[in-house]
């Protein structure tokens, strides 16, 4: 850590060994070492839900018992939320992007950075250990059933906390970052869309982590000191919980959602060579959103107990929500017109991603119109939903920024036809594994069943089918990853106008020799028509 | 093409910066006071947060249980409690008192007045110990009703943060003894004490909702 | 290929209503953004690195028009869907109210007569029904696919579903809040019954004693019963340990109970069991079976023995 840092040599060559990664300071190693982890927990997760998937071959036994079932599903759900999904795209790409693109040497407090990610590391070994204990409650931990099974839920529950603060404090770094950091010219209104994104998100984390973390604290205070909020057996109120739960779950659902956002709006102008379309809408959208989702936790209960009137402002602000979204959709396809598009594999993930996020977010409707979702409620339907959502959206928005920032990342090259293979199996997969179920739903096969009636086999074994060839995408991809073709990136392969790319592939340590000065928007792509500047 | 003019802008010597000598320094001193403000500001309202759960929860089940939570605050020791309270406040005072000492680089009197704001937050903490134990040895636990969950939940979560407000006054204590702190690096000092008037804050609003309910 | 489940009670096709309205909007919206995403991409498809694109940035009629579209769509469906479920929450008038108690993983009906079953609700067809719900352990939900009818069930206080059948027949009744190992065995079945022969049921005169009284073989009947009366959340019969002991081989093992004493599975030791589970533990199960005392009668104990005894 001494005087070392010349600007000829890249980040990745600046320190070998255990030692230089577990204790840079370096953003961009930080976002590297995130990314690692998250795509482990992301591979560990989506075993379980291949296990998951293959006992739904046949109604009741095909492979595990009915124990291991619900162990299955909520390794595979709290894993993918806590470990993967909430942390994901912002920790990884944000923490290697946002310096690099708000033009800062690193982010506003390096060493809290690297704090954080030790504390996410710690959170995760400790979550894993007690789900592996094995833990039986869902990723919601609902009680009383969480205070009554015989699981490590104390274990569980302390690690997620753990990981809570880690979300925190990387969420006060971006946004302290966002607003001490940015490069002289870069003003709010040039700033890029993933910075945006990362900011609401930020937002979100530091926001609404404490109240999951004090629930939880609560639940551990439960089964420890006997503490009565949520049993009702000793007058407390397990709806209370619920709605502790999803105040902070239903904005996490955007903590999930935003970071991507921000990637597809990056992706698209750059391969449409065209300026984003309508910049303050999406930006400002990214804000409305965040604080909107602060108050349509309900919908997640209509059919919970609680009462008939909150119910409805619920559904009313649900619907609220409904239309920022619908606007960003509008916006991504309408910056490709006129355009001169290139279908790269990061392009085809993003388009991708519009496609199976509108998908998601129509089945959203069907859930947020009351009479509808007493009839969708806890079924397969909602499932889909969610995972239309949360790969269609997240997944696809982070394999986009994978493939897109390889090059500035590793300094190397993937085989593009591979890469488009890979996606063309994985598009198809998922579209089989998730599409049944939404018809499952309706038909109302509930979730978190280990049994159904034999009725629904024909639809679970489609599903299960399309997890096979979704696996082998997979598997393509990180072939296509994790096998460069060549070891020489350009430093702007692309021809992006993003700040990121004015510097070689892979950055040099401090990314900046000299602090850029910034004279135009990140989008300035095609001829201007008339006015503005 | 609009790009190269772009890069062509990059290249354009900007103001002059600072020589890189060490890592740390990325950012002009001005720049890291008022970052480290505001990143304590929003860690703040985290913490709000986690107690806004604690209220909320209180506000539920008074409502629900209104005869509870009078019974229950009647067997709270007032006394005890206000003592803490004016203990926590002249805390808060001593700890105003070092922060603006640093500014003036008068280190003895910094040294006092983290001393005086420990030993008040210990004498809490012991008070705090004497009112748990005589409840617990008269049969009150935290699983006696709802309202003995929320005195113990929100005092418990109450003195971790006393807990942890000590410990980072006697981190910033022990660097002040070692002559880190001065008129011109005074960020650490004045950021712990925003956290005290915090762990003093969240106490302002329990003592009332707690023993004077 | 059908999407939806028979549609059996009066607020079953103002539901199906919405989905039907929401989807028609899903799908053209879809196809439109579909269509135009494939649209834009074969038609400005990039010819070479000089290709000159114009830098559209905003377009107020646009961007007015997709604002205000998706807004309206969005009310029209909260609407439809704010005045049905308002009509399936409002409580209707001469309700006829029967208690409902979940515990794992059986559900408990209570008739305003007294009358009691175990998995099995009996109600009369096109008469309003008012359900009152709670539970004696962890959260479960009451769900009723063909009436779309789904409620929570809470432990300390009631929660409720208002439904009237429209048709006959024999529906069933899912749990879908996680309960634990039996979540997805926590079945029941509603019997929708014309109200005349309703009345006999709830009088004693039919339904019930029926089944004794048909000409099945004594096994079969309790086979009947097993799957009926909620034994198979429990029990089951290839030997694999559940919550309770697997019935297969049960009949005359050797059990050994809690208290270190021990007994074989005869006629009696069976009949005490249903009738009174927690007087002998065997080891290594828990105290959660219910007392069927009351809920079967004894031609109905005597065919689940036959039924068990069949279980080698």
């Amino acid at each position: 850590m001494s005087q070392s840092h010349s600007f000829d040599k890249s980040y990745l060559e600046d320190g070998t060994g255990f030692k230089s990664w577990f204790f840079t300071h370096d953003h961009k190693r930080l976002g590297v070492m995130y990314l690692w982890a998250i795509g482990i927990f992301f591979i560990l997760a989506a075993i379980a839900s291949f296990l998951i998937r293959f006992e739904h071959l046949t109604p009741g036994q095909t492979i595990v018992d009915a124990q291991t079932y619900n162990v299955l599903f909520t390794l595979h759900g709290a894993v993918m939320v806590f470990l993967f999904i909430v942390p994901g795209v912002a920790a990884s790409f944000g923490n290697f992007l946002i310096p690099l693109m708000i033009g800062a040497r690193d982010v506003i407090f390096p060493k809290l950075n690297l704090y954080s990610f030790w504390v996410y590391c710690a959170g995760a070994i400790i979550f894993l250990i007690a789900l592996a204990a094995p833990a039986d409650t869902g990723w919601t931990f609902y009680t009383p059933y969480s205070i009554d099974t015989g699981a490590n839920v104390i274990l569980v529950t302390f690690g997620v906390f753990v990981l809570g603060f880690s979300s925190i404090l990387t969420g006060i770094n971006f946004i302290v970052s966002i607003h001490k950091l940015r490069a002289p010219g870069l003003t709010w209104d040039r700033l890029p869309l993933f910075c945006w994104a990362a900011y609401a998100t930020s937002l979100l984390q530091v926001l609404a982590t404490p109240v999951v973390g004090i629930t939880l604290l609560l639940l551990i205070g439960e089964r420890y000191f006997g503490l009565g909020f949520f049993d009702p057996a000793k007058g407390g109120d397990p709806v209370l919980f619920q709605h502790f739960f999803w105040f902070y779950s239903h904005p996490a659902v955007y903590i999930m959602i935003l970071p991507a956002m921000g990637i597809i709006s990056e992706v698209i102008p750059v391969f449409s060579r065209k300026p984003i379309f309508g910049y303050k809408a999406i930006a400002y959208s990214s804000l409305a959103i965040a604080l909107i989702s602060f108050l349509v936790w309900g919908h997640h209960m209509f059919v919970s107990g609680q009462s008939k009137l909150i119910n409805i402002i619920f559904s009313v602000i649900t619907f609220a929500v409904a239309v920022p979204t619908a606007i960003k959709v509008f916006n991504w396809l309408w910056t490709m017109y006129k355009g001169s598009i290139e279908l790269s594999a990061a392009m085809l993930y993003s388009l991708a991603f519009i496609f199976l996020f509108t998908i998601g977010g129509l089945t959203g409707l069907f859930l947020g119109a009351l009479a509808a979702d007493v009839h969708l409620h806890d079924t397969y339907f909602v499932v889909a939903h969610m995972h239309y959502v949360m790969i269609g959206g997240t997944v696809f928005g982070l394999f986009s920024a994978i493939h897109f920032w390889y090059p500035k990342m590793w300094g190397k090259m993937f085989d593009e036809f591979k890469a488009k293979i890979a996606f063309v199996l994985i598009f198809i997969g998922f579209n089989i594994v998730f599409f049944p179920q939404f018809i499952l739903g309706t038909l109302g096969m509930p979730r978190r069943y280990f049994n159904y009636s034999p009725e629904f086999a024909t639809l679970h074994q489609i599903s299960t089918y399309g997890t096979w060839i979704l696996g082998i995408g997979f598997i393509i991809m990180l072939y296509a990853l994790l096998r460069p073709i060549s070891n020489k990136a350009e430093a702007n392969p692309y021809k992006s106008a993003s700040l990121e790319w004015a510097m070689p592939s892979p950055p040099p340590t401090l990314n900046f020799e000299k602090i850029p000065t910034l004279t135009a928007s990140t989008y300035d792509y095609g001829t201007k028509l008339e006015q503005e500047a | 093409m609009p790009f190269m003019k772009f890069v062509k802008s990059l290249a354009l010597p900007s103001e002059m910066l600072p020589p890189i000598i060490e890592e740390e320094s990325h950012f002009d001193p001005e720049t890291e006071h008022s970052a480290a403000k505001l990143g304590m500001w929003l860690f703040l309202a985290t913490e709000l947060l986690l107690f806004g759960g604690l209220f909320a929860a209180y506000a539920i089940f008074r409502a629900k249980y209104p005869e509870m939570f009078l019974e229950g605050s009647a067997s709270l020791d007032v006394v005890l409690g206000t003592v803490n309270t004016v203990i926590l406040i002249f805390s808060s005072y001593t700890v105003a008192i070092a922060v603006s000492a640093i500014q003036e680089n008068r280190i003895r009197l910094v040294k006092w007045m983290l001393w005086i704001t420990i030993i008040c937050a210990a004498i809490f903490a012991v008070n705090k110990y004497f009112e748990y134990s005589y409840k617990i040895s008269n049969g009150i636990t935290p699983g006696t009703d709802i309202f003995y969950s929320i005195y113990y939940a929100a005092t418990g979560v109450h003195m971790l943060h006393v807990f942890i407000g000590m410990a980072v006054l006697g981190v910033l204590l022990k660097k002040v003894n070692e002559g880190r702190y001065h008129k011109g690096n005074f960020t650490a000092i004045e950021i712990g004490g925003l956290y005290w008037h915090l762990v003093d804050l969240i106490w302002i609003y329990l003592f009332p909702l707690l023993y004077l309910a | 290929m059908n999407w939806l489940p028979t549609s059996a009670s009066t607020f079953a096709p103002e539901v199906d209503f919405v989905l039907w309205l929401v989807t028609i909007i899903s799908v053209v919206s879809c196809i439109l953004i579909g269509f135009l995403l494939i649209y834009f991409v074969i038609k400005y498809k990039k010819k070479s690195d000089n290709d000159q694109t114009p830098a559209i940035t905003h377009d107020s009629f646009l961007e007015t028009l997709w604002t205000v579209i998706p807004t309206i769509l969005c009310i029209v469906i909260f609407i439809y869907g704010y005045v049905y479920y308002d009509r399936y929450t409002t409580i209707p008038e001469n309700a006829y109210e029967i208690n409902v108690t979940a515990k794992k993983w059986i559900w408990t009906f209570d008739y305003p007569n007294g009358k009691k079953t175990l998995g099995e609700l009996y109600v009369p067809a096109n008469k309003p029904i008012r359900l009152v719900m709670t539970s004696e352990d962890v959260l479960h939900s009451f769900f009723v696919p063909a009436f779309r009818v789904k409620q929570d069930v809470i432990g300390n206080r009631y929660t409720f579903i208002n439904f009237t059948a429209t048709k006959e027949g024999e529906f069933v009744v899912y749990c879908t809040e996680y309960c634990g190992s039996s979540h997805s065995n926590m079945l029941a079945k509603v019997h929708v019954l014309p109200e005349l022969e309703y009345l006999k049921w709830e009088s004693g005169e039919s339904a019930k004693t029926s089944k004794i009284a048909s000409d099945m073989p004594l096994d079969q009947i309790g086979k009947q019963l097993y799957s009926d009366k909620g034994c198979v959340a429990c029990h089951s019969l290839d030997g694999a340990a559940g919550v309770g002991p697997s019935w297969k081989g049960l009949y005359n093992a050797k059990r050994v109970f809690t208290d270190g004493t021990s007994a074989a599975a005869d006629e009696n030791y069976l009949k005490e069991s249903i009738l009174y589970p927690g007087e002998k533990m065997v080891e290594g199960y828990g105290p959660v079976m219910p007392s069927y005392k009351g809920l079967l009668d004894d031609a109905e104990i005597t065919a689940l023995i036959e039924y068990i005894k069949t279980l080698k």
